[in-house]
């Protein structure tokens, strides 16, 4: 069953068209990895996803309802990993998840801890403060952070940066383990992550001249129908124009 | 309530941790109140006059040196976007936070109060009511600060910027505050300021947090 979509999203960052009438869809258990090159919007998809911003046009829905409709039951089934790990240096590892377990309402929460901290092989670290961390067990500390609690919807925005082989390895287990159970996985990568037959969404797809879209956004309005001219790849990638 | 409870229990123990900043606050009040004998000359009855004026500046000072750190670490290291993130209201959060910030600051200014009344020679009888006024106005200050401290994240100079915002908004404060105090002095009633006060404080919890919580989504965006 088809639970996560999104349609004729168009993403302005400033005065730059990031992506337009891009569309995506997901079904419980499927996982989805953004490519793209540098700038092509794979990180602010994710945050589109996560109702961070929201999308110039177009909309995000969770089972037919709009994202933007309900935001709270939205991040209540949402765990999202960005590029910082939001670790703070004077507290414990401990201390940093206990947070986040108590803020998404976790009734045992040592015991989940306990066990995020073994899933992610840092749990000899638990009383470690976090100055003392490596970049690689900082990110698997913020990686043991999304297992708290239960969730729907993992956005892993480059989950791999900083990590061994191995954490790797453990990281497409724990995708595995979550998809298993319904979740849905949308990730961006630059390196392969060995999920299993991910859907693969390329951004590169979607980037549009400005020129055009705003042409598009002109016949849209006049005509008020809604629909977008098929996309001419070839197109996309001529960059400069500007407005 | 429990995100609350669970943010505000944070925040108390990054404080105790790194518990310099709470200090330097204090430090800062004393040493800006120690200033004014220096400057005006030891003159006890004019330092008895300007006593409580000197030690609500002073206070206001304090509180605001410390505002900038209130949200800007959580931004700079991604914990702001997480906590917009997170399934309870960003408003209590900020609530949390706030409280975090006033039990830290506000707290320790209060306990430092009379000791820099009895240095500027001020009348006993004013105590208590500086002490009163204190715990009602300083609430409002962390609470009202919190606004500009979300609304400079991102901003080059932050520090600067939070005081061009923050203290124009702290006057009504710093008037009723002082004025209370006068009033004691004066062997009169200083019921009417107390209520002003009461009356700032709680418009400020009821507007600061919402406004504070828009600030911030607006930063984390």
């Amino acid at each position: 069953m088809t639970v996560f979509t999104g349609s004729d999203l168009t993403c302005l960052r400033g005065e730059r068209l990031v992506f337009g009438n891009l569309a995506f869809s997901a079904s419980t258990g499927d996982a989805v990895m953004l490519r793209g090159r540098n700038g092509a919007g794979k990180s602010s998809l994710l945050r589109l996803m996560a109702g961070l911003t929201s999308p110039r046009r177009g909309n995000i829905r969770w089972q037919e309802h709009d994202i933007a409709d309900d935001r709270i039951a939205h991040r209540a089934r949402l765990q999202y990993l960005g590029h910082q790990d939001a670790i703070k240096p004077v507290l414990s590892v401990r201390d940093n998840l206990r947070l986040w377990a108590e803020l998404r309402g976790v009734s045992d929460i040592d015991g989940e801890i306990d066990q995020a901290l073994r899933a992610l092989d840092i749990h000899h670290l638990a009383h470690t403060a976090g100055r003392y961390l490596s970049s690689g067990q900082k990110r698997r500390t913020a990686l043991s952070r999304i297992l708290l609690g239960s969730s729907d919807l993992w956005l892993l925005d480059e989950p791999t940066v900083g990590l061994d082989r191995e954490s790797c390895a453990e990281l497409a287990r724990l995708i595995a383990s979550f998809r298993a159970k319904g979740g849905i996985v949308i990730y961006s990568t630059h390196i392969d992550l060995d999920v299993t037959s991910p859907t693969i969404l390329d951004l590169d797809q979607f980037a549009i001249p400005m020129m055009e879209w705003l042409a598009d956004q002109d016949d849209a309005d006049e005509t008020d129908t809604g629909d977008n001219h098929p996309f001419d790849i070839d197109q996309g990638k001529q960059t400069g124009a500007t407005i | 309530m429990n995100a609350f409870v669970a943010i505000l229990r944070r925040d108390l123990r990054l404080a105790m941790r790194q518990g310099a900043d709470s200090v330097m606050v204090v430090a800062f009040f004393i040493v800006t109140t120690t200033l004014f004998p220096f400057g005006v000359g030891p003159e006890v009855n004019i330092l008895a006059r300007i006593a409580s004026g000197v030690i609500w500046v002073a206070a206001l000072l304090a509180a605001m040196l410390s505002l900038e750190r209130v949200f800007q670490t959580d931004y700079e290291d991604g914990t702001l976007e997480l906590l917009t993130l997170s399934p309870a209201p960003l408003e209590l959060l900020v609530l949390g936070k706030v409280c975090a910030h006033w039990l830290t600051t506000g707290l320790p200014l209060i306990m430092a109060a009379p000791i820099m009344a009895v240095m500027l020679n001020m009348d006993q009888n004013g105590f208590a009511t500086l002490m009163i006024a204190m715990l009602i106005g300083t609430p409002a200050l962390s609470l009202i600060g919190a606004i500009g401290a979300a609304l400079i994240l991102g901003a080059r100079r932050g520090g600067v910027l939070v005081s061009l915002l923050v203290l124009p908004l702290y006057i009504p404060v710093l008037i009723f505050g002082a004025g209370a105090v006068e009033a004691a002095l004066l062997g009169i009633s200083a019921q009417a300021q107390l209520q002003i006060m009461g009356a700032i404080l709680l418009l400020s919890l009821a507007a600061a947090p919402f406004a504070t919580a828009h600030a911030i989504r607006q930063a984390v965006e």
